[in-house]
């Protein structure tokens, strides 16, 4: 589809919204919309896609009450802002409409999670992305460094990149809108997944790309609606598997979670953005054990969180029970740098190798 | 009768010694009472007497003097008058520890610009840490004592408790003890004192004993009949005690010798001092704990200032007098505790949490307190008893305000959303769609069945839209207030009135079902628009600017 027909699609879908209330005013009747419920208790596993949705429970807003009269007011706020977005063909983030929303009055946002989750609506209600409205998130999407090759369209113009040979040291930064980049071609056996900064350093520096035809991606904590895009695209376009290498504690598996299975605010575009294939290589509780890494003694926190995991249906497995249990009977945490108190190219010599081949990766 | 004017002044004469004046109008001390009422402790005015009073073992204002005395050595200044005719009386008056009896420094007469009344000045060491809860507590002392107005002038700040009520209170009567609430120390004195014979001391000196009571008393005693009260030994009394405290007598009089505060005049003293939403206030009747005549009141206050999140304000009171401190100790939070204010629409944690105020009063010939100190009542069960069901007699009303002020927001709410945002979001889906605004009066109309007035100002123009939606011809009269002059208003009102900066503009329409009416003015808008002439429940109006 041609960036024209992708907006005039966006904007047909989103005029069948004012368009609906519309004829329901002139009816006399008080305008209202439906969605799905947006909680942890509608989300439901989809056993075709392997991956985490919304399930059948709705709620409706209707103009009957001022809060429900409101939301719909600032939904048409929104989708008037948008329409003359897709028109003028500018796009904005979402912080930067929260603030255009100031001069809106009554239909105002309160806080930008308040606009956050409108668009979110819209996105469920129309079936499209944010992207096709125009919108984009604040935050950096993923660094890449390997042997892949792309081509971006870019303001500039169409632009071929090789994500080793024509990026510095720190790599390639993948755009907001990832459907601007095109994957070409690539010599890669796997894609790794880093959650910190530093490891996504030392495997570059160790050449632990070129050594073993990896893929590197930088996930950058919690990763961004784009970076799991890019994975699941990885994944999929080209048949190679995605690894995730994490710190060893309760957070960093559910960022390993929402990699493989989806997050509760993205679960009506779960397919798209999981990688349901996608494989956990550490740090696991049995590697602290047997490397006698470094550790941090569990939080309080810590703890109900592992124990929150032992009855998380995405992690209702045999491999993750015995793992989580390990850890609360050692109470210990390890960072994935913790590695280095064994040297600066354990991690990549000794660490990666066996883990990966164990898995069956290499 | 006179009404109570009490003056507090508290004067800072060094950094730590203060100077506090007391003065009321009230009938005076005659001056031969005088040294005795100040200058020595233990001097009761009550023995022999039972009824409501305010004090009742005589040390309050003779400690107050000692104190002075111990921390400054300054004399305690009293001057009291107790008729125009007659001179005021100004004594300087110290205790002599020793033997506890009144040293008068000075007396003369003097001038004095009351006619009648009594004046006290002592000068003690002291801090004013506690500033606000002395302020409480003449608050709290003014809320029970609607009559009285209380003006203060505590270090330099003034603060003035006016009465709501101009009725003197009745005085409590006196009543005779009640053998079930007596104890050895009176019993002895009253027999001491008594030249009867046992069977008409019995009778005549103490309430509810009849002819047959006194004889089965004293066969149970095995005392005779004959025998003179006051030729009673110690080892006598006790038994006769034990008879008197046994034999079943008839529960005390209680109408005449108590005073209860009364259920107008709480409400009105609670809404004075903070101006609430709701008020009630509860009377309970009279009821009786050991021979001990008392009377419960409580009120309950809610919404206005009284602070959202925080636990509810509890005022406790006994005899009039406010008890400010161990309020966790006090039956009185105890019975507030134990009442289930979820059951009547209040969160609590221990006690009710939210903008509420209780106030509990306990009116007593004998206030049963915890201690010495008189700052907590104790678990009488029938005291608690009666606290319990004025509670949930208020709780109940609370709740039935609480419910009709939430379905009167719901309403208002619905409203909001119909009138105010389906017009706005019309205008936008019309401008998204390019289409023209759809008239959303169907929609207000069908769901309304009111009369609707909406006030809004756009692009300089003040418009007023009305409608009756309901099935009937109404005549409304339409009051518009605002700082708009509006010599352009179309139509042209019947009169305007002028009040400084407002101005209020009157129409006087008559609308059949369905007809609408509309006025519009240049101005800025704001103020207040009032329909009258229709039933608060067939209409509604909306302010579009909020």
């Amino acid at each position: 589809m041609s960036k024209e027909e992708f907006d005039a699609l966006a904007r047909t879908k989103l005029l069948a919204i004012a368009l609906e209330w519309y004829n329901e005013m002139q009816g006399g009747e008080i305008p209202f919309i439906r969605l799905p419920t947006r909680t942890k208790a509608n989300i439901e596993y989809d056993i075709g896609s392997e991956v985490w949705k919304y399930g059948d429970r709705e709620s409706t807003r209707a103009a009957t009450s001022e809060k429900g009269a409101l939301h719909l007011l600032k939904m048409a706020y929104v989708i008037g802002f948008i329409k003359q977005q897709l028109a003028e063909n500018r796009s904005s983030t979402l912080r930067e409409l929260y603030y255009i929303s100031e001069g809106w009055k009554r239909a105002k946002f309160g806080a930008q999670d308040e606009s956050n989750l409108l668009i979110e609506d819209l996105e469920i209600i129309t079936d499209l992305q944010r992207e096709a409205f125009h919108l984009r998130p604040e935050e950096d999407g993923a660094t890449v460094f390997g042997p892949l090759r792309i081509r971006e369209r870019t303001r500039r113009g169409v632009r071929e990149i090789h994500c080793r040979d024509d990026v510095g040291e720190a790599g390639y930064q993948i755009p907001n809108d990832v459907e601007t980049v095109e994957f070409l071609e690539h010599d890669a056996k796997f894609v790794i997944a880093l959650e910190t900064g530093g490891m996504y350093a030392r495997l570059i520096e160790n050449g632990f790309d070129e050594e073993h035809e990896a893929i590197v991606v930088h996930l950058k904590g919690q990763p961004a609606r784009s970076t799991r895009r890019v994975l699941h695209r990885l994944n999929e376009q080209f048949g190679i598997p995605v690894t995730v290498f994490t710190d060893g504690d309760p957070w960093s598996y559910r960022i390993f979670a929402s990699v493989a299975y989806g997050a509760i605010k993205s679960a009506h575009i779960s397919e798209i953005l999981a990688t349901p294939k996608a494989q956990f290589i550490g740090v696991q509780p049995s590697d602290i054990r047997d490397y006698n890494l470094p550790s941090d003694t569990l939080s309080d926190k810590d703890i109900d969180a592992l124990k929150a995991e032992l009855s998380d249906p995405r992690f209702d497995s045999e491999y993750w029970k015995g793992q989580i249990n390990l850890q609360l009977g050692m109470k210990l945490k390890s960072e994935q740098q913790a590695f280095a108190a064994r040297g600066l190219d354990f991690v990549t010599k000794e660490y990666l190798p066996a883990r990966l081949s164990e898995m069956g990766v290499i | 009768m006179v009404l109570p004017d009490i003056l507090v002044q508290v004067k800072r004469v060094t950094d730590e010694v203060f100077r506090v004046i007391v003065e009321d109008n009230g009938p005076g001390i005659v001056p031969a009472q005088v040294p005795y009422v100040f200058g020595k402790l233990l001097y009761g005015s009550r023995f022999h007497q039972i009824k409501q009073s305010r004090g009742q073992q005589g040390i309050g204002i003779s400690a107050a003097v000692l104190y002075a005395q111990l921390t400054t050595g300054v004399p305690s200044l009293v001057i009291s008058r107790t008729d125009a005719k007659k001179p005021a009386t100004r004594f300087e008056i110290t205790i002599k520890i020793e033997t506890n009896e009144p040293d008068v420094v000075s007396q003369k007469e003097v001038e004095w610009d009351r006619t009648h009344g009594t004046l006290v000045e002592i000068e003690l060491r002291a801090t004013l840490a506690a500033k606000k809860r002395l302020v409480d507590y003449l608050k709290y002392s003014s809320v029970v004592n609607p009559h009285a107005r209380i003006r203060a002038e505590i270090d330099g700040e003034v603060f003035t408790f006016d009465r709501v009520s101009h009725d003197p209170i009745p005085l409590p009567c006196p009543i005779q003890p009640h053998p079930h609430g007596i104890e050895i120390g009176l019993l002895k004195r009253m027999a001491g004192d008594s030249a009867l014979p046992l069977d008409r001391f019995l009778v005549e000196s103490f309430s509810r004993v009849g002819k047959k009571a006194a004889v089965e008393i004293l066969k149970k005693a095995d005392l005779s009949p004959s025998k003179k009260a006051k030729a009673l030994t110690a080892e006598e009394l006790k038994p006769l005690l034990a008879a008197m405290q046994s034999v079943a007598i008839p529960a005390p009089p209680t109408s005449q010798c108590l005073s209860p505060i009364g259920e107008e005049l709480i409400r009105k003293s609670l809404d004075k001092e903070f101006m609430l939403d709701f008020v009630k206030a509860k009377t309970r009747p009279p009821s009786v704990y050991s021979g001990h005549p008392f009377v419960v009141e409580a009120a309950i206050g809610y919404g206005g200032k009284l602070a959202a999140e925080e636990k509810a304000i509890i005022l406790r009171f006994a005899n009039r007098v406010p008890l400010m401190y161990q309020q966790g100790a006090c039956a009185i939070t105890q019975a507030i505790a134990r009442v289930n204010w979820r059951n009547y629409g209040i969160s609590q944690d221990g006690l009710p949490v939210g903008p509420a105020l209780i106030l509990v009063h306990v009116a007593a010939t004998n206030v049963p307190f915890t201690s010495e100190s008189k700052d907590a009542i104790a678990a009488i069960p029938e005291i608690e008893k009666e606290i319990d069901l004025a509670l949930k007699d208020l709780g109940r009303e609370l709740k039935t305000f609480l419910s009709r002020r939430d379905k009167h927001k719901l309403q208002e709410d619905r409203a909001r959303a119909l009138c105010a945002i389906i017009p706005e979001i019309a205008v936008k889906v019309a401008e998204i769609t390019g289409k023209p605004v759809p008239d959303t009066t169907p929609i207000e109309g069908r769901i309304m069945h009111r009369l609707v007035a909406k006030k809004g100002t756009a692009g300089g123009t003040v418009r007023i839209a009305i409608r009756n939606y309901t099935d009937k011809p109404v005549s409304p009269t339409v009051y518009d207030t605002s700082p708009d002059p509006a010599p352009d208003a179309e139509p042209k009102p019947g009169y305007t009135h002028t009040v400084g900066d407002d101005h209020t503009r009157v129409w006087k329409l008559t609308l059949a079902p369905g007809e609408g009416w509309e006025a519009t003015y240049t101005g800025k808008g704001g103020g207040t628009l009032d329909i009258q002439g229709v039933g608060e429940a067939v209409k509604m109006v909306v302010d579009l600017d909020v």
